[in-house]
């Protein structure tokens, strides 16, 4: 039982680290800033609930496992509130998509 | 400070909000020393007045129903998180990435600033889209291909949300 849960909870970790490390390849393949954002999305969801769902069956029903879901719930809280100011400070400072298909009647 | 409190904000609401941020910091903390329950008590205070500035007592921004809603709306969410995580993995290790980056504007049909915040938040957090901007309830969305900006426009996440706050 013990290893069965050691198992889960390094596919979980293992999968976590994959998707944080795509994340990252991402923020480097891809072109612009608006794009990269996309790429960082990966690090902020998948691979952050795989980690913290990996310690909670490491941590099992305790109150450390309760303290873990409140910080994912945080996370995903917080992270898109982020990741909007940055978006938007770029659009407010002139920084346009590159390459991008912009609805007609916004002004360039 | 003081006047703004007695005279606009609802006392029994920031008294009970008091109450649940000092419950919320025992159970974090677990440490019953006085000098750690006297920093939970200046950081609700700092939190309080932090929330005052913002505004936050003035509108009804929690209700109880909301709550409730929310639940099936994050599992459905999550469902949507992971499609789209699986996505995007896989334009980001392609050979050359298939991008085509589409900005779209995209009208809110929740009426409120909170629904209108939780569907902007909700399109930022599903990788493949983000919200640029909110200008009274039309979004801008910034989309990794035209297909996320053509199945976002077909708008299903936008009625999940809208449906969250009918009463």
């Amino acid at each position: 039982m013990a290893q069965a849960l050691d198992v889960l909870s390094w596919i979980l970790l293992l999968g976590g680290a994959g998707f944080v490390l795509i994340g990252g390849i991402g923020v480097l393949r891809l072109p612009d800033l608006y794009t990269r954002m996309h790429a960082a999305s990966l690090t902020d969801t998948l691979g952050t609930l795989l980690i913290i769902g990996g310690t909670m069956v490491q941590a099992g029903l305790t109150l450390a496992s309760v303290k873990l879901a409140a910080i994912a719930v945080f996370l995903l809280l917080t992270g898109p509130t982020a990741t909007y100011a940055l978006a938007n400070a770029a659009l407010l400072a002139g920084l346009l998509p590159r390459d991008a298909d912009m609805p007609e009647d916004l002004p360039k | 400070m003081a006047r703004m409190l007695l005279s606009t904000e609802p006392i029994m609401r920031i008294l009970l909000t008091l109450l649940l941020w000092f419950l919320a910091w025992l159970l974090w903390s677990g440490m019953y020393k006085p000098l750690l329950l006297g920093l939970g008590v200046l950081s609700c205070l700092l939190v309080l007045v932090l929330s005052l500035r913002m505004g936050f007592f003035r509108q009804d921004v929690f209700s109880l129903h909301l709550v409730w809603r929310l639940l099936p709306f994050w599992g459905w969410l999550g469902k949507e998180l992971i499609v789209a995580n699986l996505q995007i993995a896989r334009i980001v290790m392609s050979r050359r990435p298939a991008i085509s980056p589409t900005v779209i504007k995209l009208d809110a049909l929740s009426p409120d600033p909170v629904g209108q915040a939780i569907l902007g938040n909700s399109i930022t957090l599903t990788p493949g889209t983000v919200t640029v901007d909110d200008h009274e309830g039309e979004l801008l969305v910034h989309c990794l291909t035209r297909e996320l900006a053509e199945s976002l426009q077909e708008g299903e996440m936008n009625r999940r949300v809208a449906a969250l706050g009918k009463d």
